[in-house]
């Protein structure tokens, strides 16, 4: 079997926006893939082309296989897709919502009931969906992307507009999916979520991908320094400047901040001079590789 | 899939029962027309006309005040002057007094259908006393051809009934479609495994199953004794009646759902098609005495045709063959519009 999802060039433009231009990926099965980007990089009008929701302009898709356009009844029972809004029947309680999304896929009410559980949605199970907070109804959606055990997962933003609370649970939840052989793939603006969960991210915008890889390897290919902070007070700014390796410093008089590509070398010496206070390491994260590659203007 | 179409249609179906303003549009609304109409028309007899007597009309005097007071309310008014000024302010349908062996009738040309009316009885009063002694050779003896049961309800509850599935039909699917199309419902519905069909076909379900609860809860409000509907023996075919004028309103809910992009847009545009075919289509009166041209309209809407079908089987007590036209114009329209609606359907706002 070959690999779970091949994108091959696709493209797709609306008038003289081109949303998708020229976007390939492969992405494996039981991996957690992500793709990262700014507001309007393109990243769920790729995801929909790869859900069979649109047609690409050009460019080929093959899911499982399968070509996902048109409608592919083959295809459908295997994947299972949480929106970005939440998309529920209007005036229905949780249980009701998750038992109607099973019986479309001919799933028994059980395993619906069974899927508010694993959400940890059980006790909300008779409150109305316009009901629920943001955070359950992010869950309930997932948890109707998940009830007919699909093989393959498709998450737009999961955590947008949650509190750190449900973030963290939630992705407690989508490891877990993933762990037990499910393929995910995920689109989010969030570098940690992405650093934290997925096996390999594709960094887009302007509708194409302009970094793909683990995320340790991003990390590591962007070659940037190492941050050292530590208590204001404890080293004089010029003698920070002296240490070897050091290539800055900055001194805000609450922190003072060192800049190095050594890390070892400079934190022995602030070790002999006794001013490891208040002592934070902080190597360049995806965020670091992220702004590098998307610049930092602001978006739509 | 059995399973989708029983799990779409009980999502609907619950959807619809906990809306309280789709409850109140769809049933108690139009049932507060059938009791207001219901109630004002109750009494359909041609009130008196008032009229004036100046001074002494012996006519008048002498005629037998039991078949005169039927119809007229006399009022003796010796100020002539006051009289008249009463008549031109509408007080009184007429004033009349006698000049010698003339007959004279004051009358206002503001309300000419009393004025009429007053004149028609006085007419015949004199005629009457023209002819004094001699026995009368013809005379007439009005019946109405209906049953004398025919009371208003008779008819507002055929019409009322169609304006009532017209509104539950039309908004239902206008409204669920254009919902379920901004909530992206129709969009995740297109992930699963359920055909367009399954989709269709529960809420066609849904739209009847409504339908026929309304003409129950209708006909059970119209048959209380304070209303006194009477059925016709024909009734039962209602139901098919009522299915096929569901299937035409529905057609036109799907077709404004197509094109509007939201639940406000879709109910002013549904609200525009249903009211005024509703009027012309004599939902809450009858077209009798409508102009033709109005008449001719009305024959290509099929709200007409839901209300003459119903009133014809419900009411009239026609052999139910009757109204199989009736239901074939309806069937043809929601096929027609229902094609359309396909043509216009899209599963997505972009």
């Amino acid at each position: 079997m070959g690999p779970t999802i091949v994108v091959d060039e696709i493209r797709k433009h609306y008038k003289d926006v081109k949303a998708v231009d020229g976007v390939s990926f492969v992405v494996e099965e039981g991996e957690f893939f992500g793709i990262l980007g700014p507001n309007g990089a393109g990243k769920t009008t790729t995801l929909e082309i790869v859900e069979g929701l649109r047609a690409a302009d050009s460019g080929r898709v093959t899911v499982f296989g399968e070509q996902p356009w048109p409608r592919n009844q083959r295809l459908l029972p295997r994947i299972g897709v949480q929106l970005q809004a939440s998309s529920f029947f209007e005036r229905l309680t949780a249980r009701e919502q998750l038992r109607t999304f099973a019986a479309l896929y001919g799933v028994p009410a059980a395993r619906a009931d069974e899927m508010l559980d694993v959400v940890g949605l059980a006790e909300k199970a008779g409150t109305r969906c316009e009901k629920l907070s943001g955070g359950q109804m992010q869950r309930l959606s997932i948890a109707c992307a998940l009830v007919h055990n699909p093989d393959l997962v498709f998450l737009d933003e999961p955590t947008a507009a949650l509190d750190p609370q449900a973030r963290r649970n939630l992705w407690d939840l989508l490891r877990d999916i993933n762990h037990r052989g499910r393929t995910v793939v995920l689109t989010t603006h969030y570098l940690d979520e992405a650093e934290t969960l997925c096996d390999r991210v594709a960094i887009m915008d302007h509708g194409r991908i302009l970094e793909s890889g683990p995320p340790a390897a991003l990390v590591r290919g962007l070659d940037s320094p190492t941050r050292i902070s530590i208590e204001h007070g404890l080293l004089p700014e010029a003698a920070a400047r002296e240490l070897s390796g050091v290539e800055r410093v900055t001194d805000d008089g609450v922190i003072l901040t060192l800049l190095t590509r050594e890390p070892a070398g400079v934190l022995a010496a602030l070790a002999e001079r006794n001013a490891l206070r208040g002592l934070e390491v902080r190597g360049a994260t995806l965020e670091d590789v992220f702004l590098e590659l998307t610049g930092r203007e602001y978006r739509a | 899939m059995r399973g989708g179409f029983a799990a779409l249609a009980t999502a609907m179906l619950r959807g619809f029962v906990r809306d309280r303003t789709a409850l109140f549009f769809t049933i108690l609304f139009p049932l507060m027309f059938l009791v207001v109409f219901g109630g004002i028309f109750k009494d359909p007899g041609t009130p008196r006309a008032k009229i004036a007597e100046i001074g002494q009309v012996a006519l008048l005097d002498q005629a037998p005040p039991a078949s005169i007071s039927k119809v007229l309310d006399i009022t003796k008014e010796p100020d002539r002057a006051k009289a008249l000024e009463a008549v031109r302010k509408g007080d009184y349908a007429a004033a009349v007094e006698a000049d010698g062996d003339r007959l004279v009738v004051h009358y206002s040309a503001a309300d000419q259908v009393k004025a009429g009316i007053v004149q028609g009885i006085l007419g015949s009063i004199v005629d009457e006393a023209n002819r004094a002694g001699a026995p009368p050779k013809f005379t007439l003896s009005a019946e109405q051809v209906e049953d004398a049961s025919l009371k208003p309800i008779q008819y507002l509850t055929p019409g009322l009934l169609a304006w009532a599935i017209s509104m539950g039909g039309t908004f239902g699917a206008a409204l669920t479609l254009v919902e379920w199309r901004r909530k992206k419902i129709l969009r995740r519905i297109r992930l699963a495994p359920v055909s367009t069909f399954t989709v269709v076909s529960a809420r066609v379900w849904i739209s009847i199953l409504i339908a026929l609860a309304q003409t129950g809860i209708f006909v059970a409000v119209a048959s209380i004794p304070f209303f006194g509907l009477r059925l016709s023996p024909t009734w039962w075919m209602t139901i098919p009646m009522v299915v096929c004028a569901t299937l035409a309103f529905l057609s036109i809910g799907l077709v404004a759902g197509a094109f509007t992009k939201t639940g406000e847009a879709a109910s002013a545009v549904a609200n525009l098609i249903v009211l005024p075919m509703a009027f012309l289509s004599g939902a809450f009166f009858p077209l009798d005495n409508a102009p033709s041209w109005l008449k001719n309209v009305a024959s290509v809407l099929p709200m007409r045709h839901a209300v003459l079908g119903i009133q014809d089987v419900m009411v009239k007590g026609l052999p139910w063959t009757s109204v199989l036209p009736e239901m074939g114009i309806l069937l043809g329209f929601a096929l027609v519009v229902g094609f359309l609606a396909t043509r216009l359907f899209t599963w997505d706002d972009v």
